[in-house]
């Protein structure tokens, strides 16, 4: 580990790896909370276009995509309000045009090699200059995370009784859609834009495992995101494997392993329970069970 | 606290409103003014228009005619918020996520917080324990609320509105499908707030235990107000406690269209 630390593109890419895993599973716990688990799949599609119009224009990929797929979440969330029915449909439209456009303009400059880097992320071959960029990002989008959180949660929670309490819906849902667009641009170079949209959501998923309240998920997320993108980084250096497929396989992995650790200790409960003597009264019986599940 | 606006405005006031949803009217034309301190019972059939008139009475659906305050103020203008609380007809509290029981409930105090103030007060704290003694919730405040039953998550939902410490309540069926214990909770707590003199809207298909604290009611049927005046009444035989109101009328007869909100 200290060896790895001599290397300068090692300091870069664990100082991103801190950021991504910070950044990722907190705007990850209001988008599954909202049930959009899929929006940051949905804007890594759309990013691949902004991607190709800056490698075209030989301007800053990063730029372009960060415009486009600050634009493709706005487009998603006007069609989500829009369209009461058929608006996946519409999303699965977008999503679409977003990767087969940059396909096709990364082809048009020649050769398609570049893309590459940005679907499966190459998180060794980011600059200081990106890290500023990307560490700027994540402060403003942690920043957005705790300042808004508790309208965002109510929001995502009930979005009718979030109008009710006088909260601007439409403003915030923007809000949500450009944070998890930039989030998206954040991740994109170390794990690449087709696996980004993981480690939003699968943090959040392993750290329900463990939690019953929304702050204590988010924060236990944070802790699961950090913890698989260095030690999925440091491993994929040691072992000279893929670091984006790495970070997202070993934040699955605790996600597994935290679904048997559950399970197991349900059924032990259950069977301590059973052994012990019955319950004093029915009443009793039933509060536990409502309780429990 | 007062109970009207500051211009002596009325909680609600719709004149001639008109919904349209998806191309369809429901709403043809509905006046109602709801005054400060009465419990107003929205009765009506399933697709009668009931939950539409009180979403659009909070602005939640726009309006296609007519027009609608809130103390006095259009719903787009309207900006003293904390004054409403709303109760949504929802079967579970909702989210991919798990809250806390007391995270929801907490949630209803969002009206009264300022952004630039992101942890809770005293006030609000106390809020919030007030507010899960009166629907009996207060040793689960620290449970997931999405692994309660049923009646209990509506008790949480109602106890978010509570929280808020609003004038007017705003509920949409928040009798169906909960137990009898959550229930009698529910008319326990809507006494004490009748007490307090806050204005309640309810929606409901059957009033149950609330039955008593009802002032006054309007019948929705077919997007139209068909009554309006004191709750139907249990009488003889319906009047006994738990007796399952099936039918107000005189056996025998056919259905009144008034029997509608009330099928078994």
């Amino acid at each position: 580990m200290i060896d790895l630390l001599r290397y300068d593109f090692m300091r870069i890419a664990l100082v991103l790896a801190v950021l991504i895993g910070l950044t990722a599973p907190a705007v990850g716990t209001f988008i599954v909370q909202r049930r959009l688990a899929l929006l940051g799949d949905g804007i890594g599609h759309i990013a691949l276009t902004g991607i190709g119009l800056g490698l075209l224009t030989s301007t800053s990929p990063v730029l372009g995509a960060l415009v486009v797929s600050v634009l493709g979440a706005v487009a998603i969330e006007v069609l989500r309000a829009r369209s009461r029915t058929g608006g996946d449909v519409a999303l699965a439209l977008l999503f679409y045009g977003g990767l087969a456009g940059g396909v096709l303009l990364t082809n048009l400059r020649g050769g398609g090699s570049g893309l590459q880097s940005y679907l499966f992320g190459s998180i060794t071959s980011v600059t200081v200059e990106d890290l500023y960029v990307v560490a700027a990002l994540a402060a403003a989008v942690l920043a957005i995370v705790a300042l808004f959180g508790r309208e965002l949660f109510l929001l995502c929670q009930d979005e009718e009784v979030a109008r009710a309490s006088g909260l601007p819906a439409r403003a915030l849902s923007l809000l949500i859609a450009v944070t998890a667009a930039v989030t998206v641009v954040i991740a994109m170079r170390a794990i690449g834009l087709l696996l980004v949209s993981a480690l939003m959501v699968v943090p959040v998923a392993a750290a329900q495992q463990l939690t019953r309240g929304f702050r204590d998920t988010m924060l236990t997320a944070m802790g699961i995101g950090v913890l698989s993108a260095v030690s999925g980084l440091v491993g994929s250096f040691e072992y000279d494997l893929p670091p984006g497929p790495s970070i997202v396989l070993l934040a699955l992995a605790v996600y597994l392993l935290l679904v048997l650790w559950r399970t197991i200790g349900d059924s032990v409960i259950r069977r301590d329970r059973r052994s012990r003597t019955l319950p004093s009264s029915p009443k009793e019986a039933t509060a536990d069970a409502e309780v429990r599940r | 606290m007062t109970s009207t606006g500051a211009n002596g405005a009325p909680p609600f006031e719709m004149t001639a409103g008109r919904v349209r949803l998806d191309g369809r009217e429901v709403l043809h034309g509905i006046d109602l003014r709801v005054e400060p301190g009465e419990v107003l019972a929205v009765l009506g059939a399933n697709g009668s228009g009931k939950s539409t008139l009180i979403r659009a009475l909070l602005g939640l659906v726009p309006l296609s005619g007519g027009r609608t305050h809130i103390y006095g103020s259009p719903p787009a203008r309207f900006r003293d918020w904390k004054r409403v609380g709303y109760v949504p007809q929802r079967l579970t509290v909702g989210g991919g996520v798990p809250a806390t029981v007391r995270e929801v409930v907490a949630s209803g105090r969002i009206a009264r917080q300022s952004r630039l103030r992101p942890f809770s007060s005293a006030a609000d704290r106390a809020a919030v324990r007030r507010a899960l003694e009166t629907v009996g919730l207060a040793d689960r405040a620290g449970h997931p609320a999405q692994r309660l039953s049923g009646g209990q998550q509506q008790r949480v939902l109602i106890a978010r509105a509570l929280a808020g410490e609003p004038d007017v309540f705003v509920m949409d069926e928040p009798t169906a499908g909960v137990d009898a214990a959550s229930q009698a909770a529910l008319a326990r707590t809507l006494r004490e707030l009748v007490r307090q003199g806050r204005t309640i809207v309810l929606v409901a298909h059957e009033l149950g235990p609330l039955e008593p604290l009802i002032t006054r009611a309007v019948v929705v049927e077919a997007g139209r107000i068909a009554h309006t005046g004191a709750p139907p009444a249990p009488e003889g035989e319906c009047a006994r406690p738990g007796h399952q109101h099936l039918h107000p009328h005189a056996p025998g007869t056919e259905p009144a269209p008034l029997t509608t909100w009330n099928p078994a």
